[in-house]
């Protein structure tokens, strides 16, 4: 997808656009965004990922100016923006609840912003113009929003945000309501954008496949706190811990007490009277320390027979099988009750599977497929 | 449709005949062609044209007319405005009390309001007139408006404001071009609420109103003190009948409003 390597958050003479110095917003006695700092740069597509009431919509609008932190300084192209009111910041918003105004139409809703910059009438009806067609919603420009369906009123609420090309654009779950072949679409489409206007976006998600899809780099919360900050793809194969893991995607957490070995190796005692299981981490665990096995059902493999040399191989029986179309995953109970999830592409015609319900298998996977966590 | 029954029958012919005699009456003497209130001599509009030439009735009716119009535009500034600040403005000191105070003049024998504002003009120092009574009307409507507004306000999505100004209003563009807009109706109902309390207020004008400037409650009140006459009735028939389209004409807006919402609901519907 990006063609050139951009990665501003290695470089450390970059200068991030958006900067939050340890940042607290309390609510009463209710602490919603812990102690937080973390840096966004000028260009990125930067995901907000967490559970419900995790605090992300209050970011959200501590940087479209409608909080203001209790603690800490959020800074805003190297300006401390604390105080700046929200039509003098060059952050556009689209609202969690659309807040589409219900007394104009959808045109002079996406023309309202372009309005009060008062910018030569021609200009406002060519950028409108552009927006509807962007959004699709060329034979709806005249209806109020009560005329229109759900997902067309989500995408007048992101093409009015958009109208503007703003600097940064805040995003609050912008595409939940829209369905799976649209949603795709626009997540292009938005990344299409951001290609084109360099505009930096912050974008709340809880779909994590759509976080995986758009973001330069993604940021996990819980309880008004960053878990941790990374690309996609390391987010994904190296979580930082089990909380990480287990949010994003699918995993299987298999606990167990660490042997270090040679060349960063460790064996793991996950089960009375079974082989220790074989992982390498870069991070050190002690002898006896507990630690997490964290394997993706993808790097899981499913065989009938016990796979030759496999370093990793635990047996089990077929519990239950879940039918995914290209995908299916199987869930292998072992002896010990324990459940294993393993991920196969369907290659071949369904009718043709190898296995079925109870149908005794070997899971295997090799000693780089899991990542060992600490907790 | 239903037949009704017989006690439903004579419950409505009841209800109704208790209170709408009195105005029928009063209505079918008007046009009573006799000096006298109780004898009936035949139909005459004359009175009604009697009532034209009336200046005293003439000058009553442009006073009320004035000062209907004038508080109750004042008293919607003013309420929209302590409601705005009531529901939106956070929470500051002393806001629970506001808020409660507000509603006093609701409870308040209209006397006591009456006379305490007498005394304060006579203690200012202003002379009673026109201006008294707009005043006085004024204090007392602006909390009704509040209250009608504030009850629209509180169901007010916020966030609506919150876009705006984002968008680029100022804070005072965002009441203007979104709050504003969105509450309109609550706006005007507040408005017509207000002018109807001034049209027939009588205790509180009394109080307030100068020798020059009676309001036609008053000068109705006055003169059937000294005998109803059948320029009374007349100039009573008037006041109905304003009443009775403006109400009708109010209900017609409402409903031919519901109609287009439930047309548009359906368009919405039919479009996903
Ligand atoms: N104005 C407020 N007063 C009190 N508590 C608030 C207020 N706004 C948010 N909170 C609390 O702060 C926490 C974080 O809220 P926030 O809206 O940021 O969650 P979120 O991560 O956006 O959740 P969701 O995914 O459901 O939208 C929640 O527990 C919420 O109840
Ligand atoms: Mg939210």
């Amino acid at each position: 997808m990006q063609s050139t390597v951009f990665t501003p958050w290695e470089d450390p003479d970059a200068k991030p656009l958006i900067r939050f110095q340890n940042v607290t917003k309390r609510f009463g006695t209710f602490t919603a965004i812990d102690d937080l700092s973390l840096d966004i740069y000028e260009r990125e597509f930067f995901a907000l990922l967490g559970p419900s009431g995790c605090g992300k919509t209050t970011m959200m609008r501590m940087l479209g100016g409608f909080e203001t932190p209790t603690e800490g300084r959020i800074e805003l192209a190297g300006k401390d923006i604390v105080g700046v009111p929200p039509n003098k910041r060059a952050v556009n918003m689209m609202f969690q609840s659309y807040a589409l105004f219900p007394h104009l139409s959808v045109w002079d809703n996406i023309a309202f912003g372009l309005r009060r910059d008062k910018r030569p009438k021609a200009e406002i009806e060519a950028r409108v113009a552009e927006m509807l067609k962007l959004t699709r919603l060329e034979k709806f420009a005249g209806r109020k929003p009560h005329q229109i369906s759900g997902g067309q009123r989500q995408r007048v609420a992101l093409a009015r945000s958009l109208a503007k090309a703003p600097k940064l654009l805040l995003l609050d779950e912008p595409l939940g309501a829209l369905d799976a072949k649209l949603r795709q679409d626009t997540q292009f489409e938005l990344m299409d954008i951001q290609e084109k206007t360099g505009t930096t976006f912050v974008i709340v998600t809880h779909d994590q496949e759509e976080a995986m899809t758009v973001a330069s780099r993604v940021a996990v919360m819980d309880e008004g706190k960053l878990i941790q900050v990374a690309t996609p793809d390391r987010i994904y194969e190296s979580p930082a811990n089990v909380y990480v893991a287990d949010f994003i995607g699918d995993v299987n957490i298999i606990e167990g007490r660490a042997t270090p070995g040679e060349d960063d190796t460790y064996a793991i005692d996950w089960a009375e009277g079974e082989v220790p299981l074989q992982a390498t981490s870069a991070t050190r665990f002690d002898k006896g320390q507990t630690c997490y096995l964290a394997i993706r059902p993808e790097k899981v493999t499913i065989s009938t027979d016990r796979p030759e040399g496999a370093v990793n191989a635990v047996q089990g029986k077929v519990l239950d099988i879940a039918y995914l179309g290209n995908l299916s995953t199987y869930h292998v109970e072992l002896p010990s009750g324990m459940v294993i999830k393993a991920q196969t592409a369907n290659t071949r015609r369904i009718s043709r599977r190898s296995f079925t319900w109870e149908d005794p298998v070997w899971l295997s996977w090799t000693v780089t497929g899991g990542v060992l966590l600490a907790g | 449709m239903n037949r009704l029954s017989w006690f439903n029958t004579v419950s409505l012919t009841l209800g109704f005949a208790f209170l709408y005699i009195p105005m029928v009456i009063l209505v079918i003497f008007s046009f009573n062609a006799s000096k006298l209130v109780t004898v009936w001599a035949g139909f005459s509009t004359k009175w009604y044209g009697e009532l034209l030439g009336n200046e005293a009735f003439l000058d009553a009716a442009w006073v009320t007319l004035k000062v209907a119009v004038l508080s109750s535009s004042i008293a919607t500034v003013l309420g929209t405005m302590a409601a705005y600040v009531l529901v939106r403005g956070g929470r500051f000191l002393g806001r629970t009390l506001f808020s409660g105070m507000i509603y006093a003049p609701l409870v308040m024998p209209e006397v006591i309001t009456g006379l305490s504002l007498l005394l304060l003009f006579i203690g200012i120092g202003l002379d009673r007139g026109v201006l008294t009574i707009v005043l006085a009307h004024t204090t007392f409507s602006m909390c009704y408006v509040s209250v009608v507004v504030s009850s629209r306000l509180v169901t007010f999505d916020k966030s609506l404001e919150e876009a705006a100004l984002d968008l680029g209003c100022s804070p005072a563009q965002a009441f203007r071009l979104v709050t504003l807009p969105i509450i309109a109706p609550a706006v005007i109902s507040g408005w017509l609420l207000a002018f109807t309390l001034s049209l027939d207020d009588l205790v509180i004008a009394s109080f307030t109103a100068g020798p020059s400037s009676t309001t036609l409650p008053i000068k109705i009140f006055s003169a059937v003190r000294l005998g109803v006459s059948p320029e009374i009735n007349a100039l009573s028939t008037v006041m109905i009948s304003i009443v009775t389209v403006g109400v009708i004409a109010a209900s017609l807006v409402s409903k031919r409003s519901m109609v287009r919402q439930q047309k548009d609901e359906q368009e919405a519907a039919r479009a996903q």
